[in-house]
């Protein structure tokens, strides 16, 4: 410890405290892990902390906001209930992410994504119906992994061998998706009942009661949460325990390398907008069969997918890019959501703030990653390594405090 | 019915609205356009344009002066230029990502302030077409090229006013090294951060007038969400016109003609659904992305952060 002091006088100095005792835990493995997995939290925070300023600004008292905000994400066990349902589609949305951000490919397709596998999975619904219920759910959930994989595999193919950047073709199918939706469920996917009415609302038939994912408890909570943890801990696995992830990540990482490695670099980029497309189009598919149980359209992709998609990306960097920080992630942005519509209730301050503040908390996180790899070189530095590419997020877990009681 | 597309006065229909339509496409790629050249993909275009159009119909509304509300948008883009620049260049955070958290900032902010200090839709009286003795009277000619509002004449004139400054100045010499070589550039005595600075609130300030072209030049009221991905397909026109004016120009116009037939089909009741229809601009943009993107080369440095070596 003494040897870094002299080596990182500069260390000393950022943090400022005198008695060495401190100076030791500040420089610590542990506590510098601790800081960057909180990070996030610290963002969080300082979104909120300016939403609190803006509220000033509307002549509402922050702290009864936000308490109708946390009443209605937490209040009542319907009311954490409501939670979990929202972070559902958050968790597969991210999960995709968390695979397409790790092989260096962004997505911003998820909204699009979510809808052509609801749509599949719709129509497995709508067509199959002698089935059994559970034959029925176990095909349209298929159905909806392989919708979103279409929609996520076309931008992939369209990255990996034509070099069409994939942020600017994954928006561009959102809004293909979107008009895909509105035409279907205006014409070929329309419930027989409104193409008969004059009203004619775009929207497809009831699901059959058998065709419904199953509720966990009395509540709106639905089978899709615990099929998304239980996604979270595979893709956890995907990622690292297996081939395939390894080189989804060693190509995200360093494309030249892994070609020289051998790595079909180009294979494993649409892998992995396929991959993340599918866990976005099963999310779609998990919104018709668990909450709404058919497909309306307002004619906007947000009336549909709740902007999960994009939300979804906003959960996975808040989890820094892990499927299992995901998990608790998701549940905070699923009760930001379902907070929001409180704060209307309660408080008259549109939803639309925490959509602001969402936007904030992606710029904090993203900003605040400069420390988190200056700590990191630093750490490297002293171990005598080089340095990581900038896209790199710690594998291991955060290291518990036990070491230095 | 089809035939009707082809009668003269709808190819002047289409021609027109074509050209007006292409406005804000024009303002925000050719900002897009100069922080690309200095390497630097700002994802957030959308937010400011929003934010843009709320602030110029806003202060329209209020103080009927359409040039405040212009000069408000602008402000406002630029101030989120200057966010973005500091998140950019200072904290060197992942630049598409960070362009997502300033769209969804200005998507919901918009919003906000919407529902706050508006509540409904209201119109306003925007910029007045300009009467051109003459030429304005010209059958068809008239129509297409000389019946516009000043913002459209204004986003045309910036085309060969971006090529200029990029091409033919120090100015643009310098932006296009930062975008190509930052490390070069810095060792030749070029700020590196300046001039990204400059650039990343010039896009801000030019998203920001396209946004206000939408709010009180073209359409002359403000919805929330009333861009509905405009401010992406701008950005997808900085590389479909190989990072040049010219090129964003074209991009523009194809991308609005195509926009603007799409209208017509629809208000002449041809038998295409509607929804594919709108779905044609963007197949037709991935597709034209597709034959040009692989033969141009983007700014070296788009998207990496410059670091000084010590």
């Amino acid at each position: 410890m003494s040897d870094n002091l002299e080596v990182h006088p500069v260390y000393c100095l950022e943090i400022g405290v005198t008695t060495s005792a401190m100076k030791k835990v500040f420089q610590s493995e542990w506590f510098s892990r601790l800081v960057d997995g909180l990070l996030p939290v610290f963002a969080t925070l300082a979104a909120l902390l300016v939403g609190a300023v803006m509220l000033l600004f509307l002549k509402v008292n922050p702290i009864e906001a936000y308490k109708a905000l946390w009443d209605g994400a937490f209040g009542t066990s319907n009311a954490f209930a409501e939670t979990l349902v929202k972070a559902t589609p958050l968790l597969l949305v991210a999960l995709g992410i968390c695979i397409s951000f790790r092989g260096d490919v962004i997505n911003i397709g998820g909204e699009g994504q979510m809808i052509v596998g609801a749509l599949l999975a719709t129509w497995v619904g709508l067509t199959f119906t002698s089935l059994p219920g559970w034959l029925v759910i176990v095909l349209a959930m298929l159905a909806g992994f392989v919708g979103g994989a279409i929609w996520g595999g076309i931008p992939g193919v369209l990255k990996a061998y034509f070099r069409v950047n994939e942020i600017l073709s994954t928006v561009m199918m959102n809004a293909i998706a979107v008009q895909l939706m509105n035409f279907l469920l205006r014409d070929a996917m329309i419930d027989p009942a409104q193409a008969e009415r004059a009203s004619k609302i775009p929207q497809t038939a009831r699901l059959l009661d058998a065709f419904q994912l199953p509720r966990l408890v009395p509540t709106r909570l639905h089978l899709g949460a615990l099929i998304a943890v239980i996604l979270a801990i595979l893709v956890y696995i995907l990622l690292w325990r297996t081939t395939l992830g390894y080189r989804i990540r060693a190509v995200g990482q360093n494309p030249h390398a892994s070609r020289y490695a051998g790595i079909k670099v180009p294979r494993y980029i649409v892998l992995a907008l396929l991959l993340s497309g599918a866990f976005a189009g099963l999310a779609g598919a998990t919104q018709v069969f668990g909450v709404n149980y058919r497909m309306i359209t307002d004619g906007s992709s947000s009336g549909f997918t709740g902007s999960a998609g994009f939300n979804g990306i906003v959960a996975a960097l808040f989890g820094q890019l892990h499927p299992l920080w995901s998990i608790p992630a998701s549940i905070l942005f699923g009760a930001l959501l379902v907070g929001a519509n409180s704060m209307q209730r309660v408080v008259q301050v549109p939803s639309a703030l925490i959509t602001a503040l969402n936007g904030l908390v992606v710029v904090f996180v993203v900003s605040s990653e400069i420390w988190r790899q200056r700590r990191q070189r630093r750490r490297l530095a002293a171990a005598g390594q080089d340095g990581e590419s900038p896209l790199l997020i710690n594998d291991e877990k955060l290291q518990p405090a036990e070491k230095t009681s | 019915m089809i035939a009707d597309l082809f009668s003269v006065t709808v190819l002047v229909g289409i021609l027109a609205s074509g050209i007006r339509l292409a406005t804000p496409y024009l303002y925000a790629a050719i900002g897009e356009t100069f922080g690309q050249k200095s390497g630097v993909l700002n994802l957030g275009v959308e937010g400011q344009m929003l934010l843009g159009a709320f602030a110029a119909f806003y202060v329209t509304l209020t103080t009927g002066n359409l040039w405040l509300g212009v000069l408000t948008a602008m402000l406002v883009g630029a101030l989120m230029g200057l966010a973005m620049a500091y998140v950019t260049v200072n904290l060197q955070a992942q630049q598409g990502i960070s362009g997502i958290g300033f769209y969804l900032f200005g998507l919901g902010m918009s919003d906000l302030l919407f529902q706050k200090l508006m509540g409904t839709v209201e119109t306003v009286k925007g910029f007045p077409k300009i009467y051109f003795p003459g030429l304005s009277d010209i059958p068809g000619i008239g129509e297409i090229f000389f019946n516009h509002n000043i913002l459209v004449y204004g986003a045309y004139l910036l085309v060969p006013i971006a090529w200029f400054v990029l091409n033919k100045t120090t100015l643009g010499l310098k932006i296009r090294s930062v975008g190509e070589n930052p490390d070069a550039a810095d060792s030749l005595g070029v700020n590196v951060a300046r001039i990204r600075y400059f650039t990343i609130i010039l896009g801000g300030t030019l998203s920001g007038m396209a946004g206000a072209s939408l709010s009180i030049a073209l359409l002359n009221v403000f919805q929330q969400n009333m861009t509905s991905g405009l401010g992406f397909i701008a950005v997808a026109l900085v590389y479909f016109g190989a990072w040049r004016p010219i090129g964003v120009l074209g991009g523009a116009l194809l991308f609005s003609m195509i926009n603007s037939l799409q209208l017509w089909v629809q208000v002449l009741n041809i038998p295409i659904p509607s929804e594919i229809a709108v779905m044609m601009p963007y197949v037709l943009t991935i597709l034209v992305l597709v034959a040009t993107v692989s033969r141009v080369r983007a700014p070296s440095a788009l998207t990496k952060p410059f670091e000084r070596e010590n």
